[in-house]
């Protein structure tokens, strides 16, 4: 590597302005499906603009990683840009954390706050006075004007479900380490057998949820409509699911990658860049288990 | 970070393919480039076209103003040009100059051959044009645009805004990827880029102020990313989020959007006070005083920005406790902004000063800046905050702190490295017209607004009451000529880069820095080599 000990500062490239052109698209597009759907117009126009956007977004990440994995393998990387895109993968899950402390801090306020406020309590207690007689209670099932918000029937014991959810979440986060282990051995197989185990946990863990959303919806009457409690439930635990979507595809690329051969014993930073999100992903939902789920 | 030094030295041969080529040919060079210093033009062309729209919307607030009674625009579209010369000057000019400002300076500043990541930089970059076309673009549709002041407030937001606040809201969506984008490259770049011998307490302080900067940003975008999504669920999902019959709380989306707001104010005035403390040793002919204080202070302000702000929200019905906490934490914030006017002070006593334009911006800077200072701690004593609140006392508050202070800052930056950008030296009489102009007009405009709002003038308002009518037209005659006068800084500035007096490689004989070691203009490709710093 003596030689390639250089700042690689890349040529022109094509691809961030796609991904400018890709995200303004879907975004517009979706952004179009919500308020023509509000006003009862006709959403066509806009879904195929969403599409269109999804397909250049699509199409942009391909182009963009596969650049990138090129130049790594052609070994323009030095450790010292190794370094920068270690910097750069810690600080965009930070950024995530920051996303997820949001509506963290929602919901505690909510239940710390707002909802005893509501119901007489503390120090703003007299907020009662807007709706008499409504008793505040966690997890709110009735809620102070229940003809606009009906309430759920009740909510999801953490100790069905959710609990088995814990489990494979929190395996797959050591078996994730486990191949990580196996990689820096340069056991190819193993590292194989456990990332696709992990992999297997991560889908049946979405599956689980899925169905546990299909149980809220249709049997609990707990849907994102039913009060402040299905809200900041389906808000939690449904950008928990896109992330824990988007880190299994992380994954699965890098299966693909080690399939190919991409990575050595000690230059692999791709894989350690999906388990340290894969961690992430592990601990917000140990963060949602114990807050949204038990207490 | 001493782990940095190591491989420094190992970063001295350099790959000769990709450095000695100038820019691309075309369009395509601004479209697709790569390089830091086009990214950086790009990003202060963006603010001050922001700049200039953001602005004709205040004029139009003015001209409303300029008499009680309504004689220009309806009550319902004036509320749109305030809210939009919020988020414009707020999200389109000053931060975006800011960052245009860091890719230019940084990598020149610590040595590096660019900024880390330098296709993110050029995403970072397009996706601010995009988010502004599809804000800007919420004024055609049907039910016009924001209208709901840039606080964007729930319920007016929600359950009142108009059918485009879904637009607004994607809008806010890619500006915060842009800027979290931004402030990952930033950081990555002064953690790993620097020299080998640049320790940390080495840094100049732009560099300093920027990564901390850049570490607010990281830290709050994601928060405003997260309430603007929880606004979108309550307009089109059923959520109640914000509404009470649900159980929900409006005062919550006060308390998200402000653990966001408050730090936003330091991000637009932190990398201000880095690039005065680079411009007034380099016009006081002497180091700066207190190197070491300064960067503590900075420190001390971002970390206290975290838990200062409902100070926003005194009169929204907090506790006792709440609002003493947050009245006495917000008070704390002086001291280390004390610190650093102290400091500023203390490098120009007794220093050879001389008061070429980016002095004059920076003088300003410090005692304007100071008056927005002190204004702000009238505003954070919790009992009198219930008189000022909403009233055109808070509006003098922050234009003393944005214009001249981040607004200054900018304008000092922007003379002091134009040399260096352009090769040029700037017209220094046109220059010095733009300072006296923008300060008298700016102070005309802002100062009878402390009057009043004591008065009792609420903000927010297209018609006042009688007794305000002479203040207002003193008021709207200096924001016209504040506006006027930026006119002249775009010829100044035109005329720098189509020509003018050579200028060295360091044209100010008090500056210091590694920025001023490249030839005048900055060569495309700089630091191949990174220098040895002793």
């Amino acid at each position: 590597m003596a030689e390639n000990q250089t700042y690689y500062v890349p040529e022109q490239s094509k691809w961030p302005i796609i991904a400018t052109v890709g995200l303004g698209v879907t975004l517009y597009g979706v952004a179009a499906i919500m308020v023509n759907g509000k006003q009862g117009e006709s959403t066509t126009g806009a879904w195929i603009m969403f599409m269109i956007g999804a397909i250049i977004m699509a199409y942009m990440l391909f182009g963009w990683f596969g650049n990138v994995i090129k130049e790594s393998r052609a070994g323009l990387y030095s450790p010292q840009m190794d370094r920068s895109f270690r910097w750069g993968m810690s600080w965009f899950i930070f950024s995530e954390v920051m996303f997820f402390a949001a509506f963290f801090g929602a919901l505690f306020y909510v239940r710390v706050f707002a909802v005893p406020w509501l119901g007489g309590e503390g120090d703003r207690g007299t907020s009662n006075m807007l709706w008499e007689g409504f008793q505040s209670s966690w997890p709110l099932v009735s809620n102070p004007n229940p003809e606009a918000y009906p309430g759920p029937k009740e909510v999801i014991s953490a100790w069905g479900l959710p609990l088995i959810n814990t489990i494979l979440l929190v395996t797959s986060s050591f078996t994730v380490t486990v191949a990580h282990h196996a990689l820096k051995a340069g056991n190819r197989a193993k590292t194989k057998l456990w990332l696709a185990l992990t992999i297997a946990l991560a889908l049946v863990f979405v599956f689980v949820q899925g169905y546990e959303y299909m149980h809220a919806y249709q049997d609990l009457d707990l849907t994102l409509q039913s009060g402040i409690y299905g809200s900041t439930f389906f808000m939690l635990t449904g950008f928990h699911g896109a992330h824990v979507i988007l880190g299994s595809l992380m994954l699965i690329i890098m299966l693909v990658r080690i399939t190919k051969g991409h990575f050595t014993a000690d230059n692999h930073f791709g894989f350690e860049a999906a388990a340290w999100y894969w961690h992430f992903v592990d601990v917000v939902w140990l963060g949602l288990f114990v807050f949204v789920y038990i207490l | 970070m001493a782990v940095t030094g190591v491989f420094m030295s190992a970063v001295a041969d350099t790959h000769a393919q990709d450095h000695h080529h100038g820019p691309a040919k075309g369009f395509s060079r601004w479209l697709l480039t790569t390089n830091h210093k086009d990214i950086g033009t790009m990003y202060l062309i963006f603010s001050f076209a922001m700049f200039l729209l953001g602005g004709s919307m205040a004029m139009v607030i003015r001209a409303e103003l300029f008499q009680p009674g309504l004689q220009i625009v309806q009550p319902e579209f004036f509320n749109q040009m305030t809210t939009m010369h919020g988020l414009i000057m707020v999200f389109g000019a000053v931060m975006p100059a800011f960052v245009g400002l860091a890719n230019w300076m940084l990598p020149l500043m610590i040595g590096a051959p660019d900024m880390a990541l330098p296709r993110m930089n050029n995403w970072s970059f397009w996706l601010l044009p995009c988010a502004f076309l599809i804000l800007v673009s919420t004024l055609f549709m049907e039910g016009g645009g924001p209208n709901f002041g840039w606080t964007f407030y729930a319920p007016l937001s929600t359950t009142y805004g108009p059918p485009s606040t879904t637009f607004f809201i994607f809008a806010v969506h890619i500006m915060g990827i842009s800027s979290i984008m931004g402030a990952i490259n930033v950081i990555a770049t002064i953690l790993n880029l620097r020299a080998p011998g640049m320790t940390l307490m080495k840094m100049p302080l732009f560099v300093w102020t920027w990564l901390i900067t850049a570490f607010l940003l990281i830290a709050v975008m994601p928060v405003l990313a997260g309430v603007v999504t929880m606004m979108l669920m309550d307009i089109n999902f059923g959520t109640s989020f914000f509404d009470a019959s649900g159980g929900g709380d409006p005062v919550l989306f006060q308390h998200v959007f402000w653990f966001f707001g408050h730090p936003e104010v330091y991000i637009m005035i932190l990398p201000a006070f880095g690039a005065v403390s680079h411009i007034i040793p380099a016009f006081s002919r002497k180091p700066l005083f207190g190197y070491a204080s300064m960067v503590y202070a900075v420190g001390a302000i971002a970390l206290l920005s975290f838990v200062v702000w409902a100070h926003h929200m005194f009169t929204v019905g907090i506790p006792i406790v709440g609002q003493l906490f947050f009245m006495y934490a917000t008070m704390l914030i002086a001291v280390p902004t004390g610190v650093k006017v102290f400091n500023w002070v203390a490098t120009m006593f007794r220093g050879s000063l001389t008061f070429e334009a980016p002095m004059l911006f920076a003088v300003a800077f410090v005692i304007l800046f100071t008056i927005g200072g002190f204004s702000g701690l009238m505003l954070a004593i919790a009992p009198a905050d219930f008189q000022y609140h909403d009233t055109y006392f808070v509006v003098a508050h922050f234009h003393y702190v944005l214009v001249p202070g981040a607004i200054f800052g900018i304008f000092a930056s922007a003379y002091f490295w134009l040399p260096k950008w352009t090769g040029h030296m700037y017209d220094e009489t046109l220059a010095k017209t733009h300072f006296w102009l923008s300060f008298v007009g700016m102070n005309l405009a802002f100062f009878p607004m402390h009057f009043l709002g004591l008065a009792g003038m609420p903000r927010r308002i297209p018609d006042y009451a009688l007794q305000f009518a002479d203040f207002n037209m003193v008021s709207s005659v200096g924001a016209f000529m504040f506006g006027a006068t930026q006119l002249l800084f775009l010829f100044i500035v035109v005329k720098c880069i189509r020509g003018g007096k050579e200028a060295a490689a360091k044209p100010w004989d008090g500056a210091e820095g590694l920025e001023w070691t490249v030839p005048s203009p900055a060569p495309y490709h700089t630091f191949s080599t990174p220098p040895e710093v002793k």
